[in-house]
Formats: C-alpha cells, structure tokens, sequence
C-alpha cells in the first residue's frame, strides 16, 4: 500500500491507503472529518467537495495517491482564527441550509469561486459554479442568495448589481 | 474496486513502458472523472493505474504551424478559456462550455473527454458495450430512450464525447504514443461503432496514449449546439457540430457532425449537401436538420432524439453562420 | 395550572422572528456529526449483499468461504435458502469486518443459487398487469349515470405520475452495538428517535429498556427514515457475533436508490362532466398504482374539490416486483393533485374557458371555499395571470411557448404526542429536552424560541436537548407534526417549570407566585420592574434543587387547548416556457400562496415551502425510475440519470405565507407537507396551457413532451 502524505488544514497528515482509496476515503474515513461528506460517490451530488491547492475538487473522484503533496482545505479549515469564512456567515444569514448534509460542497465551491483572484466573479459565474450541487432540501435560491452577498462583502462582486431577490429575507 | 497497482511517471517514456498488452493490464489515468467511477462499479478493474497528470509534454494548448495543438492533459476548462480557440473555433468552446460542471471542466481533460466510456445504463451496470442477458438484446427490448438512432447495430450506445463532433467537423488529428513510436488518426477514424463487447470504440490499444490533438487552422464557421434538460452536470440528448466554408453568403461546403445519436460522431453528408450552395436562413438550417435525420432509424423509446437532433443541427447552422433565430 | 395558550401576536418577543438556526454554525463549519460520520473505537464496517433478480428463489446460500476470509467476523443472512425474493436488491446477507474493503471483498465469496423466476415490473398499463392488480371496489355517490345524461360537457383524459425515489443525501444506514449485558446502542438515521428504539427491541428481542438511540443530524429523510430496516436488525446481530463491537452498515448509493426510497405511482383514466356554467356535475375515475411487492398507494381523487355531487371510482392496487413504498412527504397527495387538477385544466380548456375561473367558480366543492377563493386569487395577482394567461395552445409563433397553470393543495399538520422536559438549574441554565428530531427542518431552533418566550428569556440562554431516547418521548416527524407536537410540549413544561420557579422566588418578592411573571430575563411583580429579580438571582433561589418539569402534547386535547392544529389549503401557479423543438421546459416562476397557523420562526417556515417546491419542480420535470423489463433492474439507481434539478433550473420562486392575527389564533400547524403537493399539477398544466395539448405522464421530459407533440404518446 503506498505511503500519502497531504497538507490538510495547514498539517502534514500521512497514511498508508489502499491505491484505489480516494481522496473522500482518506478525510472522512481516515481523518474522521465531518466536513467533508459522502453524497452520491460518484461525482454527480457534490458533497463531497474539498479544496486541493485552492481549486474545488470533487474528493470521490480522485484517488488519495493522485493528490500526494497537494494542499487540502476541508470545511473545519476554512475558519480563520475561530472567525467564520464570509461564505459561511452569509449561509448562516440566508438560511442556506436545512439538514446540512450538502452544506460543505456548496460552501468549499463557493469558496474556491470567491477565492480565486484570477477571474472576476459575476452572478452568472456564481450560479454556473453552483449549478453542480445537488441540495435535496431546495435551498437554490438561498444558496445563490448566500453567496452574491458574500461576494459583494468581498469586494469581489463585479457586473451590474441589481440586488438579489432574496428568497429568505433577513 | 479491485486492488491495484498505481505508478505516477514523469515522462510519456516511462508511462508507455507500464502499459500492457491487454485492456486488463493496465489503465491510464489523467482526470478520473470516469476511470474512477468505472473502476468503484468494477466496469474495469485494471492491475495497474498510470496516473500521467504529471506528465509536462501532454499538457498546454498552443499555436502551431498547422493550426493548434491541443495536449491530452489539457483541462476542459483551458479549452473553454483559451482566446486562440475562441477565436477560430468556438464550436469547440462550445462543446467545453457543455461538460457537466466547473469542477468537472477543472478535473477533465480534453484526452479524457475522447477516451472516456459509454454513458449506457447497460454497459454501467456491467452487460458490456452491446448488452445481452439470456440471448436478449437488453438495449432493443428495454429502455432506450437515451440510446442511438443511426448506424446499423449491433452497438447501439451514444459516443459520451463532448468534442468528439466538433473535432471531426473540423478535421481534426489524434496524435496517439506507443513504445514503437507514434501514429496519427484523422478524427473522424478514431471512434469506432464496436462489433462486440470486446471491442474498445476508440481507435486505442492497449499500450497507447493519447498526447495530443492537432486542429488544423480553418477559415470556416464553426460552431456546436447541444441539448440538455439541464443547465448543468447532465448529458445533452443529441449535438450538432458544423463548419461552413462560406463564399460570400452561401455556404460553398460543409461539414455537419451529430454528436449523442450513435456509438461515434455521425456525419451527416445529406445534411451538408442540404445547406451546400445556399445562404443560412432559418428555412435553410431547417431544412438542413430535416435532412440530418433524414435515415435515422429510431429504437422503441427514441424517436424524440431525431427531432433533437434535427433541431440540433438547424441551431448549429444558425449560429455558425450568425443567423438569429 | 398555568394560561398555556400563545401570547398575543403583538406581544411575542421571541416567537414569530426571523431568527437564524441554532445548528447553523455547527453544520456550516464540518463539525455537525451524522451518524454516517461515526467512528467509534473498535467499530467494524458493514457490506450487503443484495439479489440481481427482480423475482427469484434462493436455492442455496453458502457463506463458508467469506466467513473466513481475512477481517471477517461475522456474516449474517437474511434470506436463507427457500426465500422467495420479489424484488431485486433484495437483501441476502450481511458481512462485518475490521475494515470496508475486507467486508466488500468477503461479500464476493458469498456463493448464492438462484432459480430466477418470472417478473412483472413495469404497471403503467394496466391491461398488461391485470393479473397483478387488486380492486378495490367501486365506490359512487350521487347518480353519475344521470350527471352523465344532462351534462353539458364531459372531458376525458389519462394521466400519470411514476414511482420516484427519495434519494436522500444521506443514506440509509446506522452503527450498532449489541453488548454481552444485552443492551443495544443505535445511532441510526432517523425520523423517529422516540419510536425506533420500540422497532429496534421488538426486531432483536430485547427490552425496551435496554435499547438506546442518538442520533444529532440527519442528512434527508422525506418519509423514508422511520424503521431500523434490515440492514440496522443485521448490524445489531453482527455485533453481538462479534461481543459487541460496533458495526456500522450504510447503504452503498446504488442499492441505496432502489430499496431505501419509493413514492408510489398513480395513473388514472378520468370523466369530468360540467354544466354549461363550468360547474363540476361528475367526477368519474379508473385510477391504478403500485406500491411495489405489496401494493399500496391510493391517492385521495377528486382532490380538494371532493365535493362534486356524483361520482364514480375504482381503484386498483397493482403489485409489482419492485421495493415496497416507504412514506413521502404528503403520501399520495402530489399524486392526487395532479390527476384532479390536471383533469379540470382540461375540462376548462375543453370548455374554452380560463381555468382560474374554473377552479373559482368550483370553490364551493372544498372543504375551505373562503380560503382557497382568496388563495386562487392572490396566487393569481402574484403570477400576473391576468397579463400572462392565454387560451390553451395561443402561444404566438415560434419554438418557445409559454403558459400558466395552477396546482392545489390540502393537509392536516397539527402536533404528535410530544412530552418535553424542562430543567431549571439552580445556576440559572435552562435544558430543554424531548426525544425528538431535527431533519433539518428547525425543529431545534423553534423549541428554543418557544422556550425563550415562554420563560422571558433570549433563545441563547436555551439549552435543546433533542435526538436521544434519554430524553422523553416525542413523536416522529412525518405528516408535517412535529413543529405543532414540540412546540405544544414545549410550551407546557416550561410554563410548568416556571410556575415553579415562581413558588420559589414569590417570597423574596413578597408576591404571591400567581402574581408573577418572566419579562425580559427578570422575574418580577406582574407589570412591575421594579420588584424583580434576574433570572440568575431567581433561580438562586433554588439552592441546591433543579426544577424538572415536563409538558405533554396529546392530540386528541389539542383542540381545545388551542395551541396547535391542523387543516391548511395553498394555491401555486406555475409559468413555464416550452421549447418544442427540443421538448425542453424552464421554469419561468412559481407562486406559491400557503395558509398557516402560528408561525414561529417565518425564515425556516419559508424555507419549507421553497424546498417543497423545488421537490415539485423535480417531481415534474425530472424525477423517475427507470426499470428494465428483461432484467427487472432499476437502469438509474445512482444520481447521474436519477435527475434532481440544479440551481439555474428553477426559476424564480415566490412565497406567499398567509401569516395575519385570523391565522394566528388557530395556533401551530406544520408546514412541511401542503406546499410539496400542488407544484407538479401547477408545472402540468402551465406546460398544457403553453404547447396546447395535455402531457399524460410526468415527468414532463423531452421525451414525453415531444411524444405528445408527434402524437407518438399512447
């Protein structure tokens, strides 16, 4: 069984895993994070999504081995300091989840979307990065809502701006 | 999933040399947005994984003197925002801009894309590529309703390959790598309509690996329209890809591809002969779909496909040529 | 005893605000734990082996050499040889060892023979499965014959709406240990936390006493989580194989969407008859459905207007080899809506008449004809109906049509039997708690606010203590009967452990307790600051003692009590846009307009309705099983071809939650289950009103519509 060594939340963390093991395996099973959960299993839900240097990454999808070296963020890292993540905050707001189960998906991409400094972040890009997680619950509209405010608090929101119509009110 | 074993080589040099002679020997992984989910389903259960994300040579896209040369490892997003491919054919953009979600077009590459397997619910389910179960054909006697409507059989799934027809519509060439050294294939000659579940429907084997792919550089208009039900991370159920070399305002010739209607890219010559000679109006694309689908030959459930895909291929033809619908 | 009804609407201080979820935090930050997270030491992971038959025999089962493959403890089987299996993914066996791979691994080495033996799957015609169905018998009122005789139009139809799957995130499945002491410790996934622990003893034989249950989250249930299931009795006896080493058994997705969901169908040939004025004269129907192996699934026609003077109805329940339903959110009422609503769109259409005005003229056929005239009406101004609508079919030139359609629906929601337990400590914390849960629905955050209110207090200084067996027992969550249940008990223990403290403190108050009230985080002389107390001061008072005080919510005394019931109407209208060139439908909008009691926290009550309509959106566009006649399989058990809507498929939604001071005073009612109904028969007969011509069967896909648009559709 090869030795794999990932930097997840800012650790070092190594262990010997079958090679098909996949990086969700590795988190959830192996790390015990709850941050990070098993949806569909096969790419389509998005539940599982983490952050690998940075990029939302479908952690069901690729194998533990193949991420030897990368840089992890699962949900439980994203807070700095003990301060949530404005994404997070504004899930909190929004009322942009129910049962939870698809929450840290949703969050991590958001996330990556807000994060990523190379591209500007429109409310067409938001709702294209969305649009591949599944909430059985139907917090679409909140979701979206979420996050256009958090982006706005960023400062990362760019195009025009007519407010959202916001599904939960404050 | 079965056990096996997983090398990560630096050089195309050292991963030909870890592939084998047999499908069951080995398996190359790039994005793993299909190789991952075949093996957990034990569709494949290769001996061995050879991970070539980090091979240098296959990745980037870039100008040649023949066109563009698009790396194996090149993601479906770079393909989406690269200017060079937006510029000359952006029947290709199109096709990116239609692969499942961000995070597949992050994880996916444009080798993956050409090489990933079947969608079929049979062949999923682990019945092979022409499904049969107690002699029944499975795909004849049961649900089809996303499988082929042209080719005669006895394959009856959708070739999965988003760029597939925009490649073969723009003449593409598949740059493929063995230990004896390399071959190229005209696009067109590389997905193959199997005659037995044995049988890989690429133009790939065993101890090959696709590097690149080389789209030769075209004056004609190009463009792709696919039809989802979904905005996002759904399959479309039929796609036309289509290049017009225009003189002036009428199409002087053309090449219409329909893409998730047969186990390969299907080129349609009924419909570029349609359109050939005549400016694109809206009648004339639609006369053009017509004639697309002019010999499909549906199954029990798919008729529905031939009016998509007709529409399909009018929508392509509207848009290559600028035309508002 | 003390006054338990609400306080007044304009007196509430905690009830009725937008407040944020108590559990937000945890479930936004990864350290909310399901029981699909657990890891308990020891633990030892849990595979299943299921039948690939849709109809077999065991004939042998032979578990010898997966006992003994490495990391095994145990194999536990469930069908043993002479079982007949009725529908694929039957469960077989069980196998537990140290670690998942080894468990999957062991499951290959389980050698089982089969006589296969033959299917029917497939119900949608029912002269085909005549020998499967069951009738139910005929029932009439009225003289239908002779409505049939004088009416002035009759319309016809077919409709139909197939099994889908709950396909909850989270899937089915628990950790287990059965101890040599013969105590059982279950974290399942669950609606029921109360009522699984007397399932789970009964399944293995032990005292109830003996069983406990926790269970923090759950990731989705919809109906489909009530019972140990058994996958949850075989982790128990694997455990107890194995000397009580945890086991944890969740099901792997594929199996997972065949088995652990199942909404039964409904199909219906329908006769509606009218006067030349558009009033429903007859009701006339041949409705079928399957709930799977074992039947079942009859949906409540005509729906809502169940008062039309004559009628005539046969019903058959078709068994098929396929998973028995398990309860969906509103169980047969989407299905019934549908048939009903669908049936008068066309009647209307039939007519050449607006079917608004259909659905008004006809309102006197309702159980709430005030509530649903004002309903149809608003949902009408909120959907610009009057701008929008247009005959059936005059949709204007070119491919994209667009048309509107309106759904209704009904439901009961008033509260379960529901104890909660109210401790005040000395310290000056409050626990509340009940054996209760929270899918997600808030039920956390509206005991807190019920407590908060109750006790004059701020809902941080609450304390929910729910989700555990050592709690006391409250009802499950099915039938939208939770939030009333809960919010009653709740209510009532606290004022109880109030009235309490009031005795304790009235003499340092010099008051008697009848004169005291909680305000603002002080106890003090009705209407009086001045003499007061903090709460902490007060319940110094009680030196060494906790005041633990329960309150009970029992159904049958609800009514006069007043705090919670049942009995809502809501109206949604749909706007769709029809591509038929490709048979592709967007949703433009819907309106949803949903009567309501007392509302507690508005956020998470709109969060039901807006969830519920997503529900419905996916319900009418998408969602379906899809089996194979040859093989009797499920084709689209995973989530790929199992179609749920995504975000930029919805459209806009708008919400119309009737809270005012009428509502108010009839107390608590749930919410979960009314706005899940009416959304597919609204998106139905919007698509009907764009393409002009009805789609019998949902889900409305480019297949189906286009179908319909070629005549292909039989």
């Amino acid at each position: 069984m090869p030795r794999v060594t990932l930097e997840v939340n800012g650790q070092n963390r190594a262990a010997q895993v079958p090679a098909g093991a996949t990086l969700l395996e590795f988190l959830h099973d192996g790390l015990r994070l709850s941050g990070v959960r098993a949806g569909c299993e096969e790419g389509t839900c998005g539940a599982c999504t983490v952050l690998v240097d940075g990029r939302a990454t479908r952690a069901c999808m690729i194998t533990a081995s193949a991420c030897q070296g990368r840089r992890i963020t699962t949900l439980e890292g994203l807070a700095h300091n003990g301060a949530l993540h404005p994404v997070q905050l504004e899930f909190l707001r929004h009322a942009s989840l129910r049962c939870g189960f698809c929450t840290p998906g949703a969050i991590l991409e958001a996330v990556a979307l807000l994060e990523d400094e190379s591209r500007p972040v429109t409310k067409r890009r938001i709702r294209q990065a969305l649009a591949g997680h599944a909430c059985h619950c139907g917090m679409h509209a909140r979701i979206v809502a979420a996050v256009e405010e958090a982006a706005r608090k960023m400062g990362r929101l760019h195009g025009r701006d007519d407010q959202a119509r916001d599904p939960g009110g404050k | 999933m079965q056990p096996f074993e997983y090398a990560s080589p630096k050089t195309l040099k050292e991963a030909l040399a870890l592939l084998g002679g047999g499908w069951s020997d080995a398996a190359v992984l790039a994005g793993g947005t299909d190789l991952i989910s075949l093996m957990k389903d034990e569709v494949m259960s290769p001996k061995r994984v050879v991970n070539i994300k980090e091979i240098a040579e296959l990745k980037g896209i870039s100008k040649t003197a023949a066109g563009i040369r698009i790396g194996a490892l090149a993601t479906v997003d770079e393909v989406l925002s690269n200017p060079l491919i937006r510029a000359s054919f952006p029947a290709l953009t199109e096709a990116a801009r239609g692969v499942a979600s961000p995070q597949i077009r992050n994880m996916g590459t444009f080798g993956g894309d050409l090489c990933q397997r079947p969608r079929c619910w049979y062949f999923r389910a682990g019945f092979g590529l022409i499904p049969r179960h107690e002699g029944k054909d499975l795909v004849a006697e049961g649900d089809n309703r996303y499988h082929a409507i042209f080719g005669n059989g006895p394959a009856r799934f959708v070739s999965a390959s988003s760029f597939g027809p925009a490649l073969v519509a723009l003449g593409a060439k598949i740059k493929l790598a063995s230990p004896s050294g390399t071959r190229e294939v005209d696009a067109e000659k590389f997905f193959l309509a199997p005659s037995s579940s044995d049988v890989r429907e690429v133009d790939l084997k065993p101890n090959e690996i696709l590097t690149e792919v080389i789209v030769p550089a075209t004056a004609a208009k190009n463009a792709t329209y696919e039809v989802r039900q979904k905005d996002a991370l759904d399959w479309p159920l039929a796609t036309a890809s289509v290049a017009l070399t225009m003189k002036g305002s009428t199409v002087a010739s053309a090449r219409v591809v329909l893409g998730h209607v047969a186990p390969t890219p299907w080129v349609s010559a009924e419909a570029a002969k349609a359109i050939e000679g005549k400016a694109v109006t809206a009648e004339t694309a639609e006369a053009a779909g017509k004639a697309a689908v002019a010999a499909a030959r549906p199954l029990s459930m798919n008729a529905y496909k031939v009016q998509i895909a007709a529409a399909a291929v009018k929508r392509a033809l509207m848009a290559a040529a600028g035309v508002k619908a | 005893m003390p006054e338990y009804r609400w306080p007044e609407m304009s007196k509430r201080k905690v009830m009725g605000k937008r407040l944020n979820r108590l559990d937000g935090v945890e479930k936004a930050s990864g350290r909310a734990k399901y029981s699909s997270d657990l890891n308990k030491p020891g633990m030892l992971h849990g595979a299943t082996l299921v039948c690939p038959y849709a109809h077999a025999r065991v004939k042998s089962i032979d578990t010898s050499a997966a006992e003994k493959h490495p990391g095994v403890t145990g194999v536990h089987v469930v069908s043993p040889a002479g079982t007949e299996i009725q529908w694929a993914h039957w469960e077989v066996a069980f196998v537990a060892a140290e670690t998942e791979l080894a468990a999957r691994d062991a499951l290959k080495k389980i050698k089982v023979e089969y006589e296969v033996l033959p299917h029917v799957v497939h119900e949608k015609d029912l002269n085909k499965v005549q020998s499967r169905a069951k009738a139910a018998g005929e029932q009439i009122e009225g003289d239908p014959d002779q409505a049939l005789k004088e009416a002035a139009v009759v319309s016809e139809g077919f409709y139909g709406i197939p099994v889908l799957e709950h396909s909850c995130l989270e899937p089915h499945g628990n950790v287990v240990s059965w101890t040599p002491d013969n105590k059982v410790e279950l974290n399942p996934t669950t609606q029921a936390v109360t009522s699984i622990r007397g399932d789970m003893a009964r399944a293995v034989n032990v005292p109830v006493a003996n069983v406990h249950v926790h269970q923090d989250h759950i990731g989705g249930g919809f109906g489909s989580k009530f019972q140990p299931d058994r996958w949850g009795v075989a982790a128990a006896h694997l455990s107890k194989a194995a000397g009580g080493r945890p086991v944890k058994i969740f099901l792997d997705r594929q199996i997972e969407q065949v088995i652990a969901g199942c909404r039964p169908s409904a199909f219906a040939r329908i006769k509606l008859a009218a006067n030349k004025e558009g009033k429903i004269t007859l009701w006339e129907s041949q409705s079928w459905a399957t709930g799977g192996f074992t039947g079942g699934g009859s949906p409540p026609i005509p729906y809502v207007y169940t008062r039309i003077p004559n009628q005539r109805k046969n019903h058959s329940a078709v068994s098929t080899n396929t998973a028995p339903i398990r309860a969906w959110r509103a169980p047969n009422h989407p299905q019934a809506s549908y048939l009903t609503c669908a049936a008068m769109d066309d009647l209307a259409a039939k007519m050449k008449m607006d079917p608004l005005e259909l659905f008004l003229k006809n309102v006197d056929l309702t159980a709430r004809a005030d509530t649903y005239e004002r309903q149809l009406k608003k949902a009408a101004e909120m959907a610009e109906w009057k701008k929008l609508w247009h005959p059936r079919g005059d949709s204007g030139r070119g491919p994209l049509k667009r048309g509107l359609g309106i759904g209704v629906c009904t439901w009961g929601g008033a509260g379960h039997d529901s104890t909660a337990r109210c401790n005040i400590h000395p310290d000056g914390t409050v626990e509340v708690e009940l054996g209760s849960q929270d899918l997600g629905t808030g039920t956390r955050t509206v005991i807190a606010q019920v407590a908060a209110e109750s006790l004059g207090l701020r809902v941080n200084d609450i304390r929910v203590k729910i989700g555990d067996t050592n709690y006391p027992p409250s009802g499950t969550s099915g039938g939208s009967t939770t939030v009333g249940g809960v919010s009653s008990s709740t209510r009532k223990a606290t004022l109880n452990a109030l009235e309490k403290l009031f005795e304790e403190v009235a003499p340092a108050l010099g008051a008697p307790a009848t004169e005291l009230e909680a305000v603002d985080g002080k106890i003090q002389v009705k209407g009086n600051p001045a003499k007061s107390l903090d709460w902490k001061a007060a319940c110094a008072k009680l030196g060494v003692k906790t005041i633990s005080e329960t309150g009970q919510n029992i159904p049958r005394d609800a009514p006069k009590e007043g705090l919670n019931t049942g009995g809502v109407g809501g109206v949604q209208i749909a706007d769709v846009t029809v591509d038929v060139e490709t048979g592709i439908v967007k949703m433009n909008r819907i309106v949803a307009v949903q009567d309501c009691g007392t509302v507690i926290n508005p956020k998470t009550a709109e969060s039901q309705i807006y969830g519920a309509i997503i529900m419905s959106i996916c319900g009418a566009l998408m969602e379906e099983r899809v089996l194979d006649a040859v093989t009797g399989r499920m084709l689209n058990n995973e989530m790929e071809f199992y179609k749920l809507a995504g975000i930029k498929d919805v459209g806009e939604i708008l919400v119309h939650l009737e809270i005012d001071e009428i509502n108010d005073k009839r107390g608590v009612i749930g919410l979960g289950e009314p706005p899940a109904i009416g959304g597919i028969a609204a998106i139905a007969n919007a698509v009907a009103n764009a393409i002009g011509v009805r789609v019998p069967i949902v889900p409305m896909t480019p297949m189906n519509v286009l179908n319909t648009l070629s005549g292909r559709m039989s």
